[in-house]
């Protein structure tokens, strides 16, 4: 039998139909290779987000090789002479061995911790921007709450992983978990019991949290994760108004190859970034916090960015405990209001906004184009509200080491955060409200008027009047004929109109070169609502 | 031509249908078919350097092929740096303290610049595009929707759980135990009843004469050693912990306990508060008091002591607890005063606890009598 010559050229294509033939791919895969996405710099913040996640994984994977989640106790005999001799947890002396003994584990430890806290800072930042826009509409609630649920996970994550060292400031913090489970009425004792096994801290609460922390948690991140990138895979991305943009359409990039390339890049940036601050910034120095005892506490005991928040409303309760006088007497401590209240509601509040807003509204349409904060100043008033609430409660989570830095009294940083989480949000309400209509007039008046040039010209009769360069067709009289508001950015200074010569940017660039108006496909300039016609018929 | 959007398959990008096994087509055209088939319009696809090999075009490939050498340079240094940088922790200064920020910034520049190369590849050369897909986000058609209900309730009406009620009730009756019986094990086994046993964990520490064979508890330091009235001076407090095994452990966390020696008029001022108070009437000795320092609040040990204002301060939320008045708080969050433990000097003149503490130690919970 005659061998066939094998032609290397045409190992590709054969290679292509036998994985047709099994699985009949190319249909499918033509079209994912096609999938247009729209593009805009504030679509990439959910992305920084999931670059970190991917980094905790891997990151994480590698501490597990190390760390023995066990409360036996121990006497340190390892390379830190401050600690030598002294008694601690397997864990504690694990996580210590960890940094100092194993080759890179200190920047593995720390590249952990960074991944995390840019983790939770970037999924914040990223509901900010699907909140202020109004991405979070019809028909994407469901995505919106997987989004809560995202940040919730997130913030068990970063507390169970925090608690797994078992040094000074993560038993702290288990004990204060410990006294907001006994805060709750009627099952508080006997939850804290079936955590603990028994009475705090007992010997294996590090085992559970251990187990919760590597598996339980990141497998319902890896689920939601998968299901909220699925449903923004199926309903396509949301995108900013433009010419030829519409409800119905997504006008963008092809994922490949150009999209792509993009993201890897910016994953390979992003990972650098935390590998950067991993090495150069150090955080959660272990060593100094000594092992867990329950006498001892220092000053400054601050958790992560992400709890701030809440320890920063435990700090501000008044002491209001409610006597319930029946029987021996029942108590709900102060604790109770912030802690599983306060917690409760700063999650399902979110949770429950789409619907509230919708309602509202009456506004059962489907939406797809975002919507720019200035026009929805009523959400973007009470999103400055939440936002002003989380930093008078973050900030007053360090209120004892502002108070220690600026001397000032303690007792008036408490109650100055009091007084500002209540007044403040209103404030911040009514005056990014007002922003926002007067952003919204100033845009009105550029479309009527046109730009203003700050040429000032003195008629005949003595006065004075500055020069508007309109920014469509005039009329016979040479006034600008008005144009509509098309929900995007409205050119306001004449150099975006591409009249005047840049500053002196540097010395190897030309003064006189002048700057080209922004002109990218992903942003085209606005020029009126632009409409198919106009684009196709040139064709 | 006008082109309404949303329309059928196939005319909206305003193009005919074209063979892809027609020879003359270019690879783009079959690649315009196919965005076509997708119902995607590519309404710029275009390059961005005047023809071919342009002088811009030369230089952005020379500095990106200078990025991925320098990246791979930096990782070359990660590695090398890895294996032979002097790494073991040493006292006082050393190499070993620049090995973790020489590995952030050879690992972080080599990641950040190959981002950078590929960024740059991916916005300088590629050509600009605009495309436009139809979204589809149109509900399913009617019919569709017609046909999936009677689907779905087609297999309600066929497995007749309406007309056979006997069924509905043993379902009801037969899995809701199976439901328990899965559920069981698991909160069954975390079960844990806190107030059981001889002692039971919320108003038990270690100072209860019961975890000593009946003896009356010493005050102990961290290393166990026995305090006399003379180790605390005037003004002066200490932690201590019951002299039991394991009492200065987590074991006992709830059993650290401040030992206050008060100045004489001090002293005076908390004596009448305590005597006028049921519960800590009598807990002093002499101008010695003693208190939890297990925050009644959140449980932090409330061990900033102010010796002037005779002020007790917990770190963690800043609650205040007044020494000269049982303990009470006057500021911050906690809302229940410092359980007060009765002090005792035994034969040997050291320090004992007379009984535990009276109120239930460190943070509220809500069956506290």
């Amino acid at each position: 039998m005659k061998r066939r010559k094998l032609d290397l050229a045409q190992v590709p294509a054969n290679i292509g139909k036998g994985v047709d033939d099994r699985f009949q791919a190319a249909t499918p895969l033509r079209g994912l290779l096609n999938k247009v996405f729209p593009d805009h710099w504030s679509f990439l913040l959910g992305e920084i987000a999931l670059f970190s996640f991917v980094v905790l994984l891997l990151s994480g994977v590698f501490l597990t090789l190390f760390f023995d989640p066990s409360m036996r106790e121990v006497a340190y005999d390892g390379p830190y002479t401050a600690l030598r001799g002294t008694e601690m947890s397997a864990a504690y002396a694990s996580s210590l061995h960890l940094s100092f003994e194993v080759r890179g584990g200190l920047f593995m430890r720390q590249m952990h911790h960074w991944a995390a806290l840019l983790f939770m800072a970037s999924i914040v930042i990223h509901m900010a921007r699907v909140f202020f826009t109004g991405a979070f509409r019809k028909p994407r609630e469901a995505n919106w709450t997987i989004g809560v649920i995202l940040f919730l996970l997130g913030f068990f994550a970063g507390f169970t992983g925090y608690s797994l060292p078992d040094d000074g400031l993560s038993g702290t913090g288990l004990r204060i978990a410990s006294a907001i489970m006994l805060s709750i009425p009627v099952i508080g004792t006997w939850l804290s019991a079936a955590v603990f096994g028994g009475e705090y801290p007992g010997e294996l609460i590090i085992g559970r949290f251990y187990i919760a922390h590597v598996l339980l948690i990141p497998g319902g991140l890896l689920a939601l994760i998968a299901a909220h990138l699925g449903i923004v895979f199926k309903q396509k991305h949301t995108q900013w108004p433009g010419p030829m943009r519409t409800n119905d359409n997504v006008v963008g990039e092809r994922m490949f190859p150009r999209y792509a390339l993009k993201q890897g890049g910016f994953f390979m940036a992003v990972f650098g970034t935390i590998a950067l601050m991993a090495g150069l910034f150090q955080i959660n120095p272990i060593w100094l916090f000594g092992p867990y005892r329950a006498a001892e506490v220092s000053s400054a005991s601050q958790p992560d960015w992400y709890v701030m928040f809440m320890d920063g409303l435990v700090r501000l309760m008044p002491a209001w405990q409610i006597d319930i006088p029946i029987g021996d007497g029942y108590v709900i401590p102060p604790l109770f209001w912030p802690a599983v209240v306060g917690l409760g509601a700063l999650f399902t509040l979110p949770m429950l906004y789409p619907s509230m807003e919708a309602r509202r509204l009456k506004d059962h349409k489907s939406h797809h184009i975002l919507q720019r904060p200035r026009d929805a100043p009523e959400r973007t008033g009470v999103g400055a509200m939440a936002f002003t609430f989380f930093m008078v409660a973050t900030i007053s989570g360090a209120n004892d080491v502002i108070a220690d830095k600026f001397h000032i009294s303690l007792n008036a940083m408490t109650w100055a955060g009091r007084i500002g989480l209540i007044l403040l949000p209103p404030l911040a309400y009514y005056i990014s409200v007002r922003i926002c209509l007067g952003l919204q007039q100033h845009d009105r008046e550029v479309l009527a008027h046109g730009v203003e040039t700050g040429i000032i010209r003195r008629l005949p009769n003595g006065k004075f009047e500055e020069v508007h360069q309109p920014l469509g067709p005039v009329d016979d009289h040479g006034h600008p004929l008005p144009l509509d508001y098309a929900g995007w950015v409205v050119p306001k200074k004449m150099n975006r109109l591409g009249a005047l010569a840049p500053a002196v940017k540097g010395f190897f660039f030309p003064v006189e070169k002048p700057v080209e108006a922004p002109v990218s496909p992903a942003v085209p300039p606005v020029s009126g609502p632009g409409t198919r016609e106009e684009i196709t018929s040139g064709r | 031509m006008t082109v309404t959007h949303g329309g059928s398959h196939g005319t909206s990008t305003g193009t005919e249908p074209v063979d892809v096994n027609d020879p003359k087509l270019s690879r783009f055209d079959i690649v315009r078919e196919g965005a076509r088939r997708d119902d995607i319009e590519i309404v710029t696809y275009e390059s961005q350097f005047d023809g071919q090999n342009s002088k811009a075009e030369k230089r952005i490939v020379r500095n990106i092929a200078l990025l991925f050498l320098v990246s791979g340079l930096f990782a070359l240094a990660f590695v090398v740096a890895f294996i032979v940088w002097p790494w073991r922790a040493e006292l006082g200064r050393s190499m070993g303290d620049y090995f973790t920020p020489v590995l952030g910034i050879t690992l972080g520049l080599s990641l950040f610049l190959l981002g950078i190369a590929i960024l740059a590849w991916a916005k300088k050369l590629l050509p600009h595009e605009v495309s436009i897909q139809d979204r589809h986000n149109q509900p399913s058609s009617d019919d569709d929707r017609l046909i999936t209900g009677q689907t779905m309730v087609y297999m309600v009406d066929e497995l007749g759980v309406q007309r056979r009620p006997l069924l509905k009730g043993a379902i009801a009756l037969g899995l809701a135990p199976l439901g328990v019986a899965a559920a069981a094990p698991l909160i069954g086994g975390l079960i844990e009843n806190p107030h059981k046993g001889d002692e039971p964990m919320m108003y038990h520490t270690g100072f209860d004469p019961v975890s000593n064979n009946g003896q009356l508890v010493r005050l102990t330091r961290q290393d166990g050693s026995p305090v006399r009235p003379d180790d605390v001076s005037v003004g002066g407090q200490i932690t201590v912990f019951p002299g039991i095994p394991h009492g200065a452990t987590n074991e006992h966390a709830d059993s650290p306990t401040l030992l206050v020696h008060l100045r004489a008029d001090d002293a005076e001022r908390t004596r009448s508060a305590a005597e006028g108070d049921e519960v800590n009437k009598g807990g002093m000795w002499g101008n010695y008091v003693a208190y939890s320092k297990i925050c009644t609040h959140a449980g932090c040990p409330a061990s900033l002591y102010e010796q002037q204002t005779n002020r007790l301060l917990c770190p963690c939320h800043q609650s205040q607890f007044l020494i000269t008045d049982n303990a009470r708080p006057i500021f911050g969050p906690a809302s229940r005063r410092l359980p007060m433990l009765p002090l005792e000097v035994d034969e040997e003149g050291f320090f004992v606890a007379r009984s535990d503490f009276r109120e239930a130690v460190g943070p509220d919970f809500w069956e506290r009598p």
